[in-house]
């Protein structure tokens, strides 16, 4: 596993390099996963990396680039939407010569076109960003204040608001509040087994969920 | 009907908490939820009302949730099975 980087189109910077981590032996198969978002991005990367070491091993190369604005991005997330990242994604597909491409949960919103692929968990934008703003009207009233998750959607759609300790622009809520998943092949729960490790209250590992999804991506990029 | 609303509620805390399969199964009416359990922060439940709202096919108003129907398991499935009678 090496960090690599990918050029990644800005508004103010063409080709400004973003990280991403990288299992490249010049394989022929070589697949982009794109994370999940926001909180849940912190809970399944961990998976992610484990069913990439599991991929090396079987001759399959994997990358897993950081969206701008998040992880070691040094770009304003707040300037930036669900149409940004999908570009990035396209320039990392583009950069690392990705042939198919797993999408995680909300990546499933940003899928580079043309690349045939799968989407474990997918959810819609809306669901994402609903679960974020209970969050935050739950957080708010245990310190005494009352907020609605509407009057917040309305105001967020037009201001932007800061969200599971992300600060979101008004283009990335409406973006989220419209956003369907791409249609890829879906991996339900069933082929991973175990219970979902983003619906986890402390972020976990499940070492028997990487082997199955590894195992399910090699024959399945075969196929 | 009922059972079945309880056994998803089960299934549901089973993964939001991480639980061992059938742990969930020694929940009772009284058992504490929301202030016993530490893991149970505001994100967390939020996922947890979603998922309630995903899997049982439900809608929950942000004016229905507060410190008693999350105090416990009880609390929890009488507010989901009304929900549930009531769709």
């Amino acid at each position: 596993m090496t960090p690599a980087s990918y050029p990644c189109p800005r508004p103010s910077d063409p080709g400004a390099p973003e990280y991403a981590l990288a299992f490249d032996r010049g394989q022929a198969v070589r697949l982009l996963i794109i994370p999940a978002l926001f909180d849940e991005g912190h809970k399944l990367r961990r998976l992610c990396v484990e069913v990439m070491r599991r991929l090396d091993g079987s001759g399959v190369d994997s990358f897993l680039p950081d969206l701008p604005g998040t992880n070691e991005s040094t770009a304003d997330l707040t300037g930036l939407t669900l149409a940004d990242w999908a570009s990035a994604m396209t320039a990392a597909a583009d950069h690392f010569r990705a042939t198919h491409v797993l999408a995680v949960r909300g990546g499933g919103l940003i899928v580079p076109p043309g690349l045939p692929g799968w989407c474990y968990g997918p959810v819609k934008g809306s669901s994402l960003l609903r679960t974020m703003l209970r969050a935050r009207v739950l957080s708010a009233r245990e310190a005494g204040r009352e907020e609605s998750g509407e009057g917040l959607l309305v105001e967020a759609q037009e201001h932007g608001i800061e969200l599971a300790g992300y600060r979101l622009g008004a283009g990335m809520v409406q973006h989220l509040q419209a956003a369907q998943p791409a249609t890829l092949a879906e991996i339900a729960q069933d082929v991973v087994g175990g219970s979902p490790l983003w619906l986890r209250a402390e972020p976990d590992y499940a070492p028997s969920q990487a082997d199955a999804l590894a195992a399910y991506l090699t024959m399945a990029v075969r196929a | 009907m009922s059972s079945t609303t309880d056994q998803q509620l089960r299934k549901i805390l089973t993964d939001v908490l991480g639980l061992k399969p059938g742990q969930a199964d020694g929940f009772d009416a009284d058992t504490g939820l929301f202030g016993h359990l530490p893991e149970l922060d505001s994100m967390a439940v939020a996922g947890l009302l979603t998922e309630m709202e995903d899997r049982l096919d439900i809608v929950i108003e942000d004016d229905e949730v507060d410190g008693e129907l999350l105090e416990t398991y009880g609390a929890l499935l009488a507010f989901a099975e009304a929900k549930r009678e009531a769709a």
